[in-house]
């Protein structure tokens, strides 16, 4: 048996979190972001079985870019987290802030002990309140931390160049036509500059939308209405463009 | 309840465990004390008091189903409760109402409720309507030591299934048998009126407002033989729980609709007391 090299700790964390990156930067970019009646996750997902987006709780929306296993285990053991709290207190006591808390625990214990590989994932955490100030947005990189999250954020491969167009292009109020098509023309934008066309089919969509009666205000948006809304927000961008 | 035991925050063990998408599966495994069928109840003497719930009908339309219950809850001979509401959605698709000890009736719902979310949640689809049924037939059996203490639980399970397109009820026993009924079922301690009524008042071909005004008549007749059958209480504003399921999913009556069938019922029956005749042959 040989004796193993020594490597300093900083390399040992460095190493880890380079892995992790590069993980997560060979999944697709995703977008969630706020709207004047809610908050909007957009990604491009050829898969219709796989989502990269799910109902965590009455409120809460979940989404994740990097290894499809690592993080659907992180979504399942989310909605357990809160459904046991729920039955246990009430409702209301869930709360995306905690958890994004306990979401930090886990990727942060898995990140520093040695014996386990790093989770390769990214999550969003998003709780839609009665009112656009009460929105919450929780980003989790790999390594556990938390960023509190305004607007829009976007995680995966191409992330900061997106969240830079986002940054520059997203204001509060938007339509949900509005809020979709500039997360579209977003993640359309490759590396190089360069713009692709992404068909509808394979976008994944789903809001969390306020103003929906049911207690539950997540929801998928597919087929007809996905199809209407890009078309809605194209035709305005356009009038928009012609104006100037 | 922390997540977690061990106090680094960090989500158990089995909680990331892959398996089982039953809400009830995960809770014993990893909090089993919180299910309620693991509850061990001290020998008693006699039987508990608490308050009971007690009629709930149900009939097919075609397109649909309707479910609906009185607003009574006796213990003994006391009404201890006037308003209290026992038929819940249970999904999208389905609901439940129930008959028997309320607070074990209200805490089984909750489960139930959670149960078929959770399902959903985690799997991204919805249970069937039958999956739904039985899950429900489980529940009522783990209250097998609650209810030979004479806390008994007997709910009724209506539904619209997506795959077939039309209502179904399900009924059941203490012991968790679980019957698919036909056109109508009703459970509880007035059901027994209701089901006399509600047989000679069914037909096969009525429209959602028909089965609405039935079901009504039904508790109505039922509150007229049964004393812990509560009927429309006009004065307090009190009036049965009315819930219909279509292809367009659960929708709970508003009052001024259910007030409305009640105070027509009403109006007819200072007529005709015993409420409409059906032919002699």
């Amino acid at each position: 048996m040989s004796t193993p090299f020594y490597v300093s700790p900083q390399q040992a964390m460095a190493d880890r979190a380079e892995y992790a990156r590069k993980g997560i930067a060979r999944g697709r970019s995703l977008v969630v972001m706020q709207y004047a009646d809610g908050i909007v996750f957009v990604g491009e997902n050829p898969s219709r079985a796989l989502h990269k987006f799910s109902e965590i709780y009455d409120r809460i929306g979940f989404a994740a870019a990097g290894k499809y296993n690592e993080y659907e285990n992180l979504r399942i053991g989310g909605v357990r987290y809160a459904d046991l709290r729920g039955y246990t207190y009430d409702r209301e006591d869930v709360t995306a802030r905690g958890l994004a808390n306990v979401y930090a625990q886990t990727l942060g214990t898995i990140f520093s002990s040695a014996g386990e590989k790093p989770y390769e994932v990214e999550l969003v955490v998003a709780e839609v309140g009665e009112t656009p100030e009460g929105d919450q947005i929780y980003r989790l990189p790999h390594d556990g931390s938390i960023v509190d999250e305004h607007g829009s954020v976007a995680v995966g491969g191409n992330a900061e160049q997106i969240s830079s167009y986002l940054d520059r292009e997203h204001r509060d109020g938007m339509s949900l036509a509005e809020a979709l098509q500039l997360a579209v023309r977003a993640l359309s934008r490759d590396t190089n500059g360069t713009e692709r066309e992404i068909p509808a089919e394979r976008l994944e969509v789903a809001v969390l939308d306020r103003t929906r009666p049911q207690q539950r205000k997540f929801k998928r948006i597919v087929g007809g209405q996905l199809a209407r809304l890009l078309e809605a927000g194209s035709t305005a961008t356009e009038a928009e463009s012609s104006d100037e | 309840m922390e997540a977690n035991s061990r106090g680094t925050g960090r989500l158990p063990a089995a909680f990331l465990t892959p398996g089982s998408s039953s809400f009830m599966d995960f809770l014993a495994e990893h909090q089993p004390e919180l299910l309620p069928g693991n509850r061990q109840l001290p020998p008693t003497q006699g039987v508990i008091e608490a308050p009971h719930g007690t009629t709930i009908v149900a009939v097919t339309f075609p397109g649909g189903v309707v479910l609906a219950g009185d607003r009574r809850a006796t213990m003994g001979n006391v009404i201890a409760q006037r308003d209290i509401e026992k038929v819940f959605p249970a999904d999208e698709y389905s609901a439940v109402g129930i008959a028997g000890t309320a607070g074990l009736a209200v805490e089984m719902v909750k489960l139930f409720q959670l149960e078929l979310e959770h399902f959903e949640k985690v799997e991204g689809a919805q249970l069937s309507l039958e999956g739904k049924a039985n899950r429900l037939s489980t529940m009522i059996r783990s209250n097998l030591g609650m209810a030979m203490q004479g806390l008994a639980v007997v709910p009724l399970f209506a539904g619209y299934d997506v795959d077939r397109a039309k209502g179904r009820i399900f009924s059941y026993d203490v012991t968790g048998g679980r019957t698919e009924e036909r056109g109508f079922a009703a459970t509880g301690s007035g059901s027994v009126f209701a089901r006399g009524a509600m047989k000679k008042l069914y037909r096969d071909d009525l429209s959602e407002a028909d089965a609405t005004t039935l079901v009504v008549q039904a508790l109505y007749d039922a509150a007229d033989d049964d004393s812990a059958t509560g009927g429309p209480d006009v004065a307090r504003r009190i009036y049965p729980i009315v819930t219909v399921i279509t292809e367009d999913g659960f929708r709970r009556l508003t009052e001024d609709e259910s007030s409305e069938i009640a105070r027509s019922i009403l109006e007819r029956r200072l007529e005709q007391p015993d409420g409409p005749r059906a032919a002699l042959l």
